[in-house]
């Protein structure tokens, strides 16, 4: 509790007054502002996407310099800088359907900002990555007949995580978490519009329906887990939390599982586990975990800039910041299971990520294993590590997105690695940068994902080193782990030989520039979405002559440079301590502690998770030395043997293994079970119920018709014979009338005054004889 | 000879008019009878101021009468000449337009 700044705790503490608290709620206002701008005035806004990128850049200024202003007063004041805005009066707070329960009104629904080590790193990443986004975007879309609306859908984009990160409760998470759903939905099927474009992809669409359709399972059943977590009145207490505030939140499950305890109850209440397994259900939608994962691979039919926000900084890491914010209500239980789901995702992504002939489907496999990576760091305790490794891993995967984007680019739409090779020299700036990153996630020493890899397997070792904490469970996931570490570092540096070294395979049109488009229609895409991965099909067929590749402008290169300077360095800042390379301090680790990250309930979670200094210090030897030694190395040296020595042997090791790489190629087949197991029984059931309208409704509807029809024409016999009739007869007499008094106008003045005399005469009489 | 007298020539004088402006078959002739209705309220004008204590009030009125048969003469004239060229003709049954 004493970390936690509080009303009591003064401003004049190098904390958080009302300035921070409006920079911070500048920073998703700006893209907000920049969105609305954009797409209320179109293409009559000068300047949009020079506009919308500066307006990314001075929020990203924000983010960074908080993160560094934070960084700062944690080393020097303890944690005291970080907070809540909604305690400290900045906030804003209403009531809720407090008629109708009788809850503590004040505790129902606030609104601020949580600024926690967590939060400040993330808001950081997400600030760069977007403006780098944006910059990328400027050569990349360039010529696109939607530009416009793409610039205002990005800002969108990166407006709904930063408004996600800073959320101080999970109601509005929750709202920012669709809205991002939503967003990713219109930016994956962005070519679906216009098929002149030369990244026009026919399952564009279909790719977004089914990255919005999937997430959305996810997202039903994390809402469930929220209004669990929310309103489940727990047995020993007798009483709901009622609040979505994350510290409540918190707060709330330590007083539970203590009561639970105290009544002699084992572990976690059964309704915890419940709600957590929901929860968690959320983080497998949207970080694209085993089984949900499938809208992933697809979701990069949209712009390569999109996909590297989705797969780096918005999108999927909001799933992994998910966990960060909920763990400390997860059970041992749910724990189990995420760690079995994280590692099961990481070893398998990992294995189909080695098929894929598709520079992107490479990138995008590899993220769905890197995401079960930080997945399985949570799920073992170490949730610093994971979110260690979800923030190197932001830089580094989106630098790597965005240089394939930039290869793309340079090979003329060309997706297909098998038709690239040797453009080092042709794309000097772009090869240093995917290197760079590269080595990043293969996890090379002095390499920021050497960093956080390291801590995730650390946590692996030490969950199986601790005296009472071993399970199968943990030593299935280490093991899994490992194995899917090698592995990335095999198919990251097959991708870099195959891509960059050799010599150049693709076909070279001198003087052909247009991008026509017809030669395209025959491609036949309509019915084989999948071949996007397929290995045999080499993906996307999207590829055509032009001159020989060159480099990418200076936008484009800024962007790429930023990040691989940051994928670099990331994971630990040079110091002097910094080529004790055994000993490694990176800067998150003290930053994010259990302590720093659960202010409130820090003495419970250091009595769960905290790990004893003889099993880290045991631990960290294992992983150290098995990421030195074994993983980078072992992967690297067979990339290197099988794609640069003995080119010939890739081709007969897929063929010897017959059977087994099919699977593996065709992705273990989960698409296809789950059209068969999901989308057909659906499509059937729609039949079903279009044949039961068609005969049942449709049949009742036109009865009822008949019905009307009948009770018309009574109607209608009534109106002619009566209504009519009546009418007639007013008619009939006002003309009778009409034909008679029309006698006496004869037009004849004399006549006229004659009955006016008369008229005056009779009126004369009639006043003399009364 | 007394008030009734008077009275008496006056109302046969307005019963002439009244005859003449109905039967006669001339529209000059109606204005004659409109003249003679006119010229009947004078003289009971007249008459009363004459038999009665109003100072000149009855006299003003007949002057005024006279002015305003003038006027009324010039007008109903002018009226006559544009039937005589509508109709071709000075017949009151013959104009009858009023009938539309």
């Amino acid at each position: 509790m004493a970390f936690l700044l509080t009303q009591e705790l003064p401003v004049e503490h190098g904390g958080f007054g009302g300035f921070e608290y409006a920079l911070l709620l500048a920073v998703p206002l700006i893209p907000l502002l920049g969105y609305a701008l954009q797409m209320s005035l179109r293409k009559k806004l000068p300047w949009g996407d020079k506009l919308l990128t500066l307006g990314m850049g001075v929020s990203m200024a924000i983010t960074v310099f908080m993160a560094f202003k934070a960084i700062a007063a944690s080393h020097h004041e303890g944690f005291q800088f970080f907070h809540e805005s909604a305690r400290a009066g900045h906030g804003w707070s209403f009531k809720w359907l407090y008629h109708a329960l009788d809850w503590d009104a004040a505790k129902n629904i606030s609104v601020g900002i949580l600024y926690d080590p967590l939060g400040a790193v993330m808001l950081a990443v997400v600030g760069i990555v977007a403006f780098c986004v944006h910059l990328f975007s400027q050569g990349y879309m360039h010529g696109d007949k939607r530009y416009n609306i793409f610039f205002a859908n990005i800002s969108l984009f990166s407006f709904a995580m930063l408004g996600l990160v800073l959320s101080d409760n999970i109601l509005f998470f929750f709202i920012f978490w669709e809205l991002m759903g939503f967003m990713s939905y219109s930016l994956i099927g962005h070519f679906s519009h216009d098929p002149d474009n030369p990244y026009f992809h026919r399952w564009a669409s279909w790719a977004s329906k089914k990255a919005f359709m999937t997430t959305r399972v996810g997202d039903v059943l994390l809402l469930i887990g929220i209004l669990m977590f929310f309103g489940w009145t727990d047995p020993e207490l007798g009483r709901s939390c009622a609040s979505f505030r994350f510290t409540d939140l918190w707060a709330f499950s330590q007083e539970a599982v203590q009561a639970h305890q105290a009544a002699g109850g084992v572990g976690f209440p059964t309704w915890m586990t419940v709600a957590g397994l929901f929860t968690f259900g959320g983080t497998v939608g949207k970080s694209a975990q085993f089984p949900l994962h499938i809208w992933l691979p697809d979701a990069m039919a949209g712009p390569t800039p999109v996909s590297a926000m989705i797969h780096a900084a918005t999108m999927v890491a909001a799933g992994v910041f998910l966990l960060g914010r909920m763990f400390p209500m997860f059970s041992p239980e749910v724990l189990i299971v995420v760690t079995a789901v994280g590692a099961t995702t990481a070893l398998f992504a990992a294995t189909i990520g080695m098929t894929a002939w598709d520079l992107k489907a490479v990138l995008a496999w590899s993220t769905i294993s890197q995401l079960g990576f930080m997945v399985a760091a949570v799920g073992l305790g170490g949730v610093t590590a994971g979110m260690f490794h979800m923030t190197t891993h932001a830089f580094f995967k989106a630098c790597l997105f965005l240089s394939a984007g930039a290869v793309i680019h340079a090979c003329h739409h060309e997706q297909d690695m098998r038709k690239m090779g040797g453009l080092r020299k042709r794309l000097p700036i772009t090869f240093a940068c995917m290197l760079i990153c590269t080595l990043a996630i293969a996890g090379v020493p002095f390499f920021s994902g050497f960093y956080s890899k390291d801590m995730i397997l650390l946590s692996g070792w030490a969950a199986i080193l601790e005296p009472d904490g071993f399970t199968g469970w943990s030593v299935y996931a280490t093991a899994a782990l490992s194995l899917a570490a090698i592995l990335t570092a095999f198919y990251m540096f097959r991708m870099v030989f195959l891509t960059f070294f050799g010599t150049y395979k693709g076909e070279i049109v001198e003087g052909h520039h247009g991008h026509g488009h017809d030669d395209h229609g025959d491609h036949g895409h309509d019915d084989h979405h999948h071949e996007i991965v397929h290995a045999e099909d080499g993906g996307v067929a999207h590829g055509h002559g032009g001159p020989m590749p060159k480099e990418v402008g200076w936008q484009m290169a800024t962007a790429l440079v930023i990040l691989a300077f940051l994928g670099f360095f990331a994971g630990d800042f040079p110091s002097l301590g910094w080529f004790n390379i055994y000993h490694p301090h990176p800067w998150f680790e003290s930053l994010a502690t259990l302590e720093s990250l659960y202010p409130n309930v820090s003495g419970w979670m250091v009595e769960r998770f905290e790990v004893s200094e003889h099993v880290e210090h045991m631990a960290h030897a294992r992983a150290f030395w098995g990421s030195v030694l074994v993983i980078a190395p072992a992967g690297i040296l067979a990339a290197w043997f099988l794609y640069m020595r003995r080119k010939d042997l890739p081709a007969k090791i897929t063929g010897a293994l017959g059977i087994v790489y099919e699977t593996v190629a065709n992705r273990y087949y989960i698409d296809e079970f789950v059209k068969a197991a999901v989308i057909a029984p659906t499509f059937a059931l729609a039949k079903l119920l279009k044949l039961i309208d068609e005969k049942i409704v449709d049949g009742f509807v036109l009865l009822v018709g008949a019905v009307n029809r009948l009770l018309g024409g009574f109607m209608a016999a009534f109106d002619r014979v009566v209504v009519d009739g009546i009418v007639n007869a007013v008619g009939l007499v006002s003309q009778t009338f009409g034909a008679v008094s029309r006698l006496l106008q004869t037009g004849r003045v004399q006549q006229y005054a004659a009955f006016a005399f008369g008229g005056g005469l009779l009126a004369a009489a009639w006043l003399i004889l009364s | 000879m007394g008030l009734g007298a008077y009275v008496a020539v006056s109302a046969a004088l307005f019963a002439l008019g009244i005859i003449c402006i109905l039967v006669r078959r001339n529209v000059l002739y109606v204005l004659m009878g409109i003249e003679m209705i006119l010229n009947a309220a004078n003289i009971n004008f007249v008459a009363f101021n004459r038999f009665g204590d109003n100072g000149l009030d009855g006299r003003m009125f007949a002057i005024f009468t006279i002015i305003l048969a003038a006027a009324e003469a010039a007008v109903a004239l002018a009226i006559v000449l544009n039937v005589f060229h509508l109709f071709n003709s000075v017949k009151p049954s013959e104009a009858d337009l009023l009938r539309e």
